[in-house]
């Protein structure tokens, strides 16, 4: 029998995921946009030779360097973490999940870490043209990290190209082009990558309107506006487009997620869109409470994005749970049921094969592959764990749709002032640019949270419950983890932050 | 040609591999014993800038090694990656702390305002590489001397100490190990330096540390080596995969591999040559030798831990836990993929060796440091 772990210690190895992965990604999308950022503006240096352009480029390498940093600090832990504490997951899906992560190592770290070195330290000793490639080179790498890791990612969210294998009891790769094509993976990629690209040129944008307020090297600072606005405005009708196809695989593949982000209890045809709303906090799936105290529908909208089709069924949590038969859907009560006799089965099965009784073998075999699809289902104790927090989905994912809709209207209106030449006297955008940044990383940590809160109770969805993928360790233990890295972590980021103020502060060299 | 490779035959390959990765990052290790001298060689803040920022240009490369070691285990030996990082727990993340810190402390350990001190980032730079080497050497001890979990039917690991790993660093020849890797890293770092630098009075303390520390290493080595000859090891049954144990089963992996027993006298030979050549000859070549000789040395112990059926992850509380490359591997299909990725390696030495060569062609000296880019000097 798989063991299921005591509950405290899964919640404490969860908010150390939690909590270790927020902080990387502090960090990621600034490596993800700012590396491109610097590439054009080193290229407009190379074509242009103007020194000028120069000193930009090396201002906003060096605070691409602080962060970057950090970011590699990190990202280590994540990378054990999953064999430090989630060693059952490592076993059960090692098989698949394990080559993105090896990939990931050889092809996109090693770029990085290679031409890191001549990005910064390169300057006299290879010629520009090479240096120019190098800089290009750490951005192409660090954008390709985030492909593999996002395979892997996407995989967590929609396992495809594997199957079950009762002799290993693991899950095992049939099909890796599967893998790395699966369609959640392309749109988590194209999401997220496309959404550090708009964070990368909030922060140029942010700190350059500083520089205006302060009425210091203007010239740079409306320089970089003027690219990062063009760039910004770019990643964020991508940010859209790629956000509602992120929106419509999760509504194909995770539907119970999809219903948490929308607070949608109880299934229907031409469902509403929730613009804005106010949970209501007592609500349990079945009750025939209002999900809801307050909130702003758009009729019809939800189907229309969930499904592209006006009208089609969109199932809730409710439907999800309990199963509904008119629409065809098996609730997570009836999947509950057969997946404890899949569990059943496959342990006959192996202590048959163990004793050598090949007939008992087999029979369990051949029953256990009529039930092996609901055997995740099998290790929950209740079929309404199948629900995800809704409060904390509903909210993040609304956060984020409603700050990803403001951030091109703040580059237009960037754009607009920049050529209409007066941008400096507009006090109140740059101020506003300024408040972009926090929101915009309010923003990123917002998404994570819709996709990964929404994928409780699973590691991998559908397959493998949070509860039966960690290790066996004591709750002391990982609660020390947790708080050294809380601690650790927290330190080295005031650290960063304090550098990143100076380095500001002082501006580029020599103006 | 991948394709129709034998079940076994990858997963050989695959050891080897992982073997390549593992002997390439402690030879990558002159970073860490680099930073260990930062507190007895240099005798002023320029050689210390000197020091760090000729270690600074290399540091990535040995962590990113260290993550692909940890990424080409999960692919290829997710058994063992869930038995040893879910079991040995405070070993392995005692090891990720000291890079963590690590990482931050070139870039900030200069900079103004930055919070902690620059004692602080020197600190860290040394725990990394005293601490953190030490505990690795250690960890790999244990492929030898053993640990002590059990697995279930369903491969769920149980620790059987409550020190989750760290109990290792009691047993004499995981120290030793440990101990070793640490003086050789110092050995490399400082030999590196030599290469790497232009200031002779800098370069003249590095050769005479250099050989302080190989001294210091040699008891260390000839007490893992002769230990290695004699100890009982973990042998596996090829036909039922039944583990047990045998008396001197390393020495019969030497003498029954001469490639294995080739590449370790090479490997010390090489070493001995390349310290010889950096602290009496006064070249500054030495380096490379004894790099060579130290990734041939980890060749060859990884392959006796590994092949020849032997259990590479032995459990010493219960026997048929341990892990061989057999059964701890990802399955057939996994391992063929992989191979075919694997193919792009050589592309990516390439590359690094091309930038190396580019970006050391001339020597670090003080008038670098000084001289117009010295905003971006570490
Ligand atoms: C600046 C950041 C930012 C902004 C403005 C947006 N997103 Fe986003 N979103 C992310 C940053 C992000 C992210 C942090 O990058 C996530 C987390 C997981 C992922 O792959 O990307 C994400 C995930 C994510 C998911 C969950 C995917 C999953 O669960 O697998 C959906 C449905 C959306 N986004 C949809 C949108 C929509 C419709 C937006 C409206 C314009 C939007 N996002 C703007
Ligand atoms: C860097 C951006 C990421 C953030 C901010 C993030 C955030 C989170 C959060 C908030 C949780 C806790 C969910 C809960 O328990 O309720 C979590 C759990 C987890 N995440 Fe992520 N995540 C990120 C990326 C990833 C990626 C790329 C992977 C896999 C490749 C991943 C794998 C996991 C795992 C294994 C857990 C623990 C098990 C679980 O709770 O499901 N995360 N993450
Ligand atoms: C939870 C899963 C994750 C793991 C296991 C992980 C692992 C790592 C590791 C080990 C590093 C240090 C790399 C080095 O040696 O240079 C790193 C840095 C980085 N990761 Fe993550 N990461 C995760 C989430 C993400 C996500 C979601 C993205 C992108 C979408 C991403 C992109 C990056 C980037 C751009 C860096 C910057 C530094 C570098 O690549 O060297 N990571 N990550």
């Amino acid at each position: 029998m798989v063991e299921q772990i005591d509950l405290t210690q899964v919640n404490w190895a969860r908010a150390q995921f939690a909590l270790t992965a927020m902080y990387h990604w502090i960090f990621v999308p600034l490596t993800l946009g700012l590396s491109f950022l610097v590439a054009f503006f080193e290229s407009i240096y190379v074509r242009t030779g103007d020194e000028d352009w120069k000193r930009l480029t090396k201002f906003w390498m060096t605070l691409f360097g602080i962060n970057f940093a950090i970011g590699i600090a990190t990202g280590i832990i994540l990378e054990f973490q999953f064999g430090t504490n989630w060693s059952n997951y490592s076993w059960m899906v090692g098989d698949i999940f394990g080559a993105p992560l090896a990939i990931e190592g050889i092809f996109a770290f090693f770029l990085e870490a290679t031409f890191f070195a001549v990005m910064f330290f390169g300057w006299n000793r290879v010629s520009k043209g090479f240096h120019l490639f190098s800089t290009w080179m750490v951005a192409v790498g660090s954008n390709l990290s985030a492909v593999w890791i996002l395979v892997a990612n996407g995989w967590m969210q929609f396992p495809t190209g594997m199957a079950f294998n009762p002799d290993t009891a693991r899950f095992e790769m049939q099909n890796i082009t599967e893998v790395i094509f699966s369609p959640v993976a392309i749109s988590k990629f194209c999401h997220a990558t496309s959404s550090g690209f708009q964070l990368a040129a909030l922060f140029v944008v942010g700190i350059s309107s500083w520089f205006l307020l302060k009425g210091r090297h203007q010239l740079m600072a409306k320089r970089s506006i003027i690219v990062a606005s063009v760039f910004g405005l770019l990643a964020s009708a991508y940010v859209g487009f790629t956000g509602d196809e992120a929106a419509y695989s999760v509504a194909q593949k995770q539907p119970m997620k999809l219903a948490a982000m929308e607070g949608l209890f109880v299934g229907q045809k031409n469902a509403p869109l929730v613009a804005a709303g106010l949970i209501n906090s007592a609500k349990t799936p079945g009750d025939r409470q209002d999900a809801f105290i307050a909130e702003v529908k758009i009729p019809g909208l939800l189907s229309l994005l969930a499904n592209r089709e006006f009208g089609s069924f969109v199932p809730g949590v409710d439907d999800l749970v309990y199963g509904n038969k008119e629409e065809n859907i098996v609730g997570a009560q009836e999947r509950m049921e057969k997946g404890k006799i899949a569990i059943d089965l496959l342990r006959t099965y192996k202590e048959a094969s163990k004793n050598g009784d090949t007939k008992i073998a087999e029979a369990a075999l051949k029953a256990f592959n009529d039930y092996k699809d609901d055997m995740g289902y099998g290790y929950l104790s209740s079929p309404e764990q199948a629900m995800p927090p809704v409060g904390l989905t509903f909210y993040a994912f609304h956060i984020m749709v409603i700050l990803g809709t403001i951030f091109p209207l703040l580059f237009l209106l960037f754009l607009y002032f920049n050529f209409k030449g007066n941008i400096q006297y507009q006090q109140w955008l740059l101020y506003l640019g300024i408040l972009c940044v926090p929101l915009g990383y309010i923003a990123q940590q917002a998404g994570w949270v819709v996709a990964e809160v929404g994928r409780q109770p699973w590691a991998i969805q559908g397959l493998l419950p949070v509860t039966v993928a960690n290790s066996n360790l004591t709750t002391g233990t990982v609660q020390t983890t947790f708080f050294v890295f809380l601690g650790l972590f927290t330190l080295l980021m005031i650290a960063e932050i304090s550098i990143m103020v100076k380095q500001i502060q002082t501006g580029p060299e020599g103006e | 040609m991948i394709g129709n490779l034998d079940y076994s035959v990858l997963q050989i390959i695959w050891w080897l591999i992982a073997s390549v990765v593992g002997s390439l990052f402690l030879f990558l290790n002159f970073v860490q014993g680099g930073q260990t001298l930062l507190f007895t060689v240099p005798k002023d803040e320029q050689e210390k800038a000197l020091i760090i920022n000729s270690l600074g240009r290399k540091w990535e490369l040995t962590f990113t090694t260290l993550v692909l070691f940890g990424g080409a285990l999960f692919a290829a030996f997710p058994k063992f990656y869930a038995t040893s990082f879910g079991g040995a727990y405070w070993v392995w993340m005692l090891i990720l702390f000291t890079f963590i810190i690590q990482a931050v402390s070139y870039e900030y350990r200069k900079k103004p305002q930055n919070f902690l001190g620059s004692a602080t980032y020197e600190a860290f730079l040394f725990i990394n590489g005293s601490a953190g080497i030490l505990l690795i050497g250690t960890a790999v001890g244990t492929f030898f001397t053993g640990s002590s979990f059990s697995l279930n039917d369903f491969n769920q690991v149980t620790w059987q100490t409550p020190y989750r790993g760290l109990e290792a660093a009691r047993n004499f020849f995981n120290l030793s190990l440990g101990l070793f890797l640490v003086f050789n890293a110092r050995v490399l770092g400082a030999m590196y330096l030599v290469n790497n630098i232009n200031h002779k009075p800098l370069t003249d303390r590095c050769r005479k540390s250099a050989w302080t520390s190989f001294l210091w290493s040699l008891p260390f080595l000839l007490f893992v080596l002769v230990n290695l000859l004699f100890m009982t090891g973990y042998a596996v049954n090829p036909e039922t995969g039944e583990i047990f144990l045998q008396k001197g089963k390393y020495l019969q992996n030497l003498l029954g591999n001469p490639i294995t027993t080739i590449l370790l006298l090479a490997g010390l030979i090489f070493v001995i040559y390349g310290v010889m050549l950096t602290c009496f000859k006064e070249k500054n070549n030495g380096i490379w030798f004894s790099g060579l000789g130290t990734v041939l040395v980890g060749l060859s112990v990884f392959f006796l831990a590994g092949y020849n059926n032997t259990a590479f992850y032995p459990s010493s509380f219960d026997l048929q836990s341990s892990l061989t490359i057999h059964n701890a591997s990802s399955s057939h299909y996994t391992l063929t993929a992989m191979t075919y990725v694997a193919l792009g390696v050589p592309f990516v030495l390439a590359y690094i060796a091309y930038v190396w060569k580019q970006m050391d062609s001339k020597n670090l000296t003080m008038d670098e440091l000084a001289g117009e880019d010295a905003e971006e000097m570490y």
